[in-house]
């Protein structure tokens, strides 16, 4: 990450920062572990306007992640900055649910994982843009814009790939079977959210979950897939417990601040 | 080259006239209507401006730019503020910066047309006038483009591949 010539201009909060701060982590872990991940396909894409795509939406990603790491820094008020925050915390420190770090796969598995993050990240954002946390609701309402159109390409790519080859429907099939099951988590609130929830700062997720489902169901349907029904959900990377794909992708995500330490560009 | 007097308000707007988008220079960073605001109080400028995109890469760059800008004039005590809330609109682009983009050949916001809210899976795409042969027979290739503001369109007449500007409200 760059070196600052601006500061941010500092909104309003009247929430406890320390209850905050775990919270705005992991939103920031999470947008900083799929934009890594969606980054890994830039010059592998299957074609250049979907390798473009992928590069568009990690760049969003990151961007958003850097807004929220800002704010964690601040929030937390220990001299930590979003650098320190992103390069110098072990896998078992970060916060992203398991969905986010899962390998890319083929690219039906990285349009799989992509959909099931994009449904919950734009109803997420949509509750968030208009909470009582201003500073917050100001990431939410910029993200949001950018969220929409990454919900639209990852859809139409499940359509697309559902409603096309007897090939591409079997690859989607199996993407599905493979991360459906990394769905819950992100709508199982961790500690953290429970304590926000509580006090109205964060949405309760049980009211995003209809709208989720329903637009979920509509576009797999229209992709001609079912919707895998008995799933054994997986969790525990908002709590630290991860898949063992994190620390290999954080050793290279933090290589360079870790082997040159206080490296800016 | 040193200033004779104080800063003012609109003296610094004049200024950031001059400060030019990084990444399509025939745009001022007032006509891409990033500039939210600008705040004189004795020697003390303050700059506030606001991202297109979240990820914009540019940012920095404009940062520096605008510092530079200003030091060049001796004007010493800048702060630039980074304000992400009320977040960017194509809306705030200015009518000239619109014609300047079709010229430099990435066709302009069309406004209303912001797909943001609402997900028309397989919508039809965006009426986009060729900037290069003014044809209104273009078709979308990729919404997301060189850079995030953009997408990628084709014009159906003259086969141009070009840039286009998302209307983004
Ligand atoms: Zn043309």
């Amino acid at each position: 990450m760059l070196t600052q010539d601006f500061t941010n201009a500092t909104a309003t909060s009247a929430t406890e920062p320390s209850l905050l701060f775990p919270f705005v982590l992991q939103l920031a872990d999470t947008s900083l572990i799929l934009a890594h991940r969606l980054s890994e396909w830039c010059g592998h894409g299957p074609i250049l306007e979907q390798d473009l795509a992928m590069a568009n939406i990690a760049l969003d990603l990151l961007g958003e992640a850097r807004s929220y790491y800002q704010y964690a820094a601040e929030l937390e008020g220990k001299g930590r900055t979003e650098d320190d925050l992103a390069y110098l915390r072990s896998a078992v420190e970060y916060r992203n649910p398991l969905l986010v770090e899962q390998p890319n796969g083929d690219f039906a598995h990285t349009v799989v994982r992509q959909f099931l993050f994009d449904n919950y990240h734009y109803h997420l954002l949509k509750a968030l843009k208009d909470g009582p946390d201003t500073h917050l609701a100001g990431i939410a309402e910029k993200s949001f814009k950018e969220a929409a159109y990454h919900l639209k390409w990852s859809s139409e790519w499940i359509i697309r790939l559902g409603d096309g080859t007897a090939e591409s429907w079997q690859r989607l099939d199996k993407a599905i079977a493979a991360l459906w099951r990394f769905a819950g988590e992100l709508t199982t609130p961790a500690p953290a959210e429970t304590a926000l929830q509580e006090i109205g700062v964060v949405p309760d997720y049980a009211t995003l979950l209809p709208a989720m489902q329903a637009y979920a169901a509509q576009v797999l349907a229209e992709a001609t897939v079912p919707e895998p029904t008995a799933v054994f959900a997986q969790q525990g990377g908002k709590i630290g417990r991860h898949s063992e794909h994190l620390g290999y992708l954080l050793s290279e995500l933090q290589y360079m601040q870790r082997t040159y330490p206080g490296m800016t560009w | 080259m040193v200033a004779t007097a104080a800063p003012t308000e609109a003296r610094i707007w004049q200024l950031l006239e001059e400060v030019s988008d990084p990444e399509v220079p025939v745009l001022s960073i007032l006509d891409l209507g990033i500039v939210r605001g600008v705040a004189v109080d004795g020697e003390q400028i303050t700059v506030t401006i606001t991202p297109t995109y979240s990820g914009c890469p540019a940012m920095n760059t404009i940062a520096t730019d605008i510092r530079l800008r200003l030091l060049a004039e001796g004007y010493t005590k800048l702060t630039i503020k980074n304000q992400l809330s009320p977040a960017w609109t194509t809306d705030w682009m200015s009518q000239a910066g619109r014609e300047k983009l079709e010229a430099y050949g990435i066709a302009p916001p069309v406004d209303g047309t912001a797909t943001g809210h609402m997900l028309n899976l397989f919508g039809k795409d965006t009426a986009v006038r060729c900037p290069i042969c003014k044809s209104e027979h273009t078709h979308l290739v990729s919404q997301f483009g060189s850079t995030a503001c953009k997408a990628h369109y084709q014009c159906d007449d003259c086969l141009e591949p070009f840039d286009y500007f998302k209307c983004h409200a």
